[in-house]
């Protein structure tokens, strides 16, 4: 290990909680998107530092299976961003209410 | 010299990612976040996964970011023409300082020596990775690759729905 896994920890930490602020604070879908992606990609990093501490392949491969899984999530999302936008004509995220008690 | 390396690509992807989250035009968020994505994959590198940083840098900066862009360049959300008015240099000013570090950690990257820094006590050959992900987790791929499947009919089928339904005004108000 180059660093210590608690600086790595920290690191992406600091990036999760970054990716959580965007998801909370913006109004946009796509930058809620964009959000989900940096959190995911704090926990990739997660991931590989775990493998290099404890010397095991595991860790990188589950990255792997992260990214296929964020490549569906990506496509399917922007398929419904297009559609949502074509049914409301925007992308606030308040004006998608429809299921509010 | 290999951990300083490390910190300043920490830094430079906490800074890029700010920057990212505080933008109101997707289209520079989008820039901003494939920095991040750069600086994550040399990252990647140093801990000893030279694959995964080599993905990082086709699947995220390369295919799931240019989706956005297409995206949002195809719903056209950026707004145009007095946006452009401002002063070049804060524009292009971050995303080029960012850029020149992590362009300059990589030719770093490329002159340390191993032996002598001690750095990778930890190193995946992409022979050993492939050996391990098709030997343990082969059913694993497997199941990854039907959800790819059902990914890519779920985005035809909610795209396919919409242009069935519009020319028929469903629009809802």
């Amino acid at each position: 290990m180059i660093v210590p896994m608690s600086h790595i920890l920290a690191f992406s930490g600091a990036l999760f909680v970054m990716g959580l602020a965007c998801v909370l604070a913006q109004r946009n879908l796509i930058m809620i998107l964009i959000g989900v992606e940096i959190m995911l990609n704090a926990v990739g990093l997660t991931l590989v530092g775990a493998s290099a501490l404890w010397q095991k392949v595991d860790g990188q491969i589950f990255v792997i299976f992260l990214m296929a899984m964020t490549s569906a999530e990506v496509s399917i999302s922007l398929a419904m961003v297009v559609y949502l936008r074509r049914r409301k004509g925007t992308l606030e995220a308040d004006a998608f209410d429809g299921m509010k008690g | 010299m290999a951990s300083a390396i490390f910190y300043l690509l920490g830094f430079t992807a906490l800074a890029a990612t700010a920057l990212c989250i505080t933008r109101r035009n997707p289209v520079h968020a989008v820039v901003y976040l494939v920095n991040a994505l750069f600086a994550l994959a040399l990252m990647f590198y140093q801990l000893g996964a030279p694959l995964v940083a080599a993905w990082e840098v086709i699947i995220y900066a390369g295919a799931v970011m240019v989706l956005f862009l297409f995206i949002i360049m195809m719903l056209e959300l950026t707004p145009t023409g007095a946006e452009m008015q401002g002063p070049g240099w804060r524009r292009w000013g971050p995303v080029l300082l960012l850029s020149l570090v992590i362009l300059g950690c990589t030719l770093a990257l490329l002159g340390i020596d191993a032996d002598k820094d001690g750095v990778p006590a930890f190193w995946v050959s992409p022979r050993e990775f492939g050996a391990a992900l098709f030997d343990q987790y082969a059913l694993a791929v497997q199941v990854v690759s039907f959800q790819l499947l059902y990914a890519a009919v779920g985005a035809f089928y909610v795209g396919k729905g919409t242009l069935r339904r519009r020319p028929q005004g469903g629009e809802a108000p």
